[in-house]
């Protein structure tokens, strides 16, 4: 459609005509900014936790381990040095020895969601699923962050509309 | 011939004057569109709806994806 919109204004006289051909689903895909009705809509972005910890295909278990144990986290993503997401660090992981190099023991090609993921079917299908967190990357597959479920249902929890809380008992 | 362009190219373009159009029914391009973007459905593109845009700079059009 915009090939052809692309087209049509060259034969109206425009000369420098340019067509964005993967369009609107790319441009949100990626995190950049959204105008319109659907703007006001909470998306996996609003959540995201961007302070997860990383660490690299070769790094040693037991280091990545005490690095994440000081910040409190139990889980890790494993990225290149473009910051692709190629796997992830389970709590399970942790039981391996710590010299074994992450690669050895990380999930790899976790199932990963965009930050214009709308929140409240992505919160559902997570319940559905009995996943308790999710990871965001843009359509590169560049890290955003880690998405919990109990923040997105916090989140949907404060977004509901006064007419929809339920009826007070007389 | 127009050249088709990725996402990189829009943002730098933006920034030099280009013009977003997208060509989107509007009922579509009210849920969401690009920020700065004017709507030109492409059933409605002809000389008279293109008025708004200045021919002596780059226009973008866009829809959904690689339709």
């Amino acid at each position: 459609m915009s090939n052809r919109a692309a087209w049509r204004l060259e034969s109206l006289g425009f000369s420098q005509v340019y067509r964005y051909a993967a369009g609107k689903l790319d441009w949100f895909a990626f995190g950049l900014p959204m105008v319109g009705e659907f703007a006001a809509i909470p998306k996996a972005s609003d959540v995201v936790r961007r302070d997860v910890p990383i660490c690299h295909l070769t790094d040693r278990l037991g280091e990545v381990y005490q690095r994440c144990q000081a910040i409190g986290w139990a889980v890790c993503l494993v990225v290149n040095e473009q910051k692709v997401v190629l796997g992830r660090l389970r709590r399970e992981a942790w039981n391996a020895n710590p010299d074994t190099l992450v690669e050895n023991v990380m999930e790899s090609g976790p199932t990963t969601f965009r930050p214009d993921n709308f929140l409240e079917p992505l919160v559902k299908r997570m319940r559905d699923k009995k996943v308790g967190s999710v990871i965001i990357t843009n359509s590169d597959g560049v890290l955003i962050g880690l998405l919990f479920r109990k923040d997105g249902e916090e989140q949907l929890s404060r977004d509901q509309p006064v007419g929809a809380a339920p009826p007070r008992d007389k | 011939m127009p050249t088709d362009i990725n996402r990189n190219d829009v943002q730098r373009l933006i920034v030099d004057g280009a013009q977003l159009v997208e060509v989107l029914p509007a009922d579509e391009y009210n849920e969401a569109h690009l920020p700065g973007a004017i709507n030109i459905p492409l059933k409605k593109l002809d000389a008279q709806s293109v008025k708004p845009l200045d021919p002596a700079r780059p226009v973008i059009t866009y829809c959904h994806d690689f339709q």
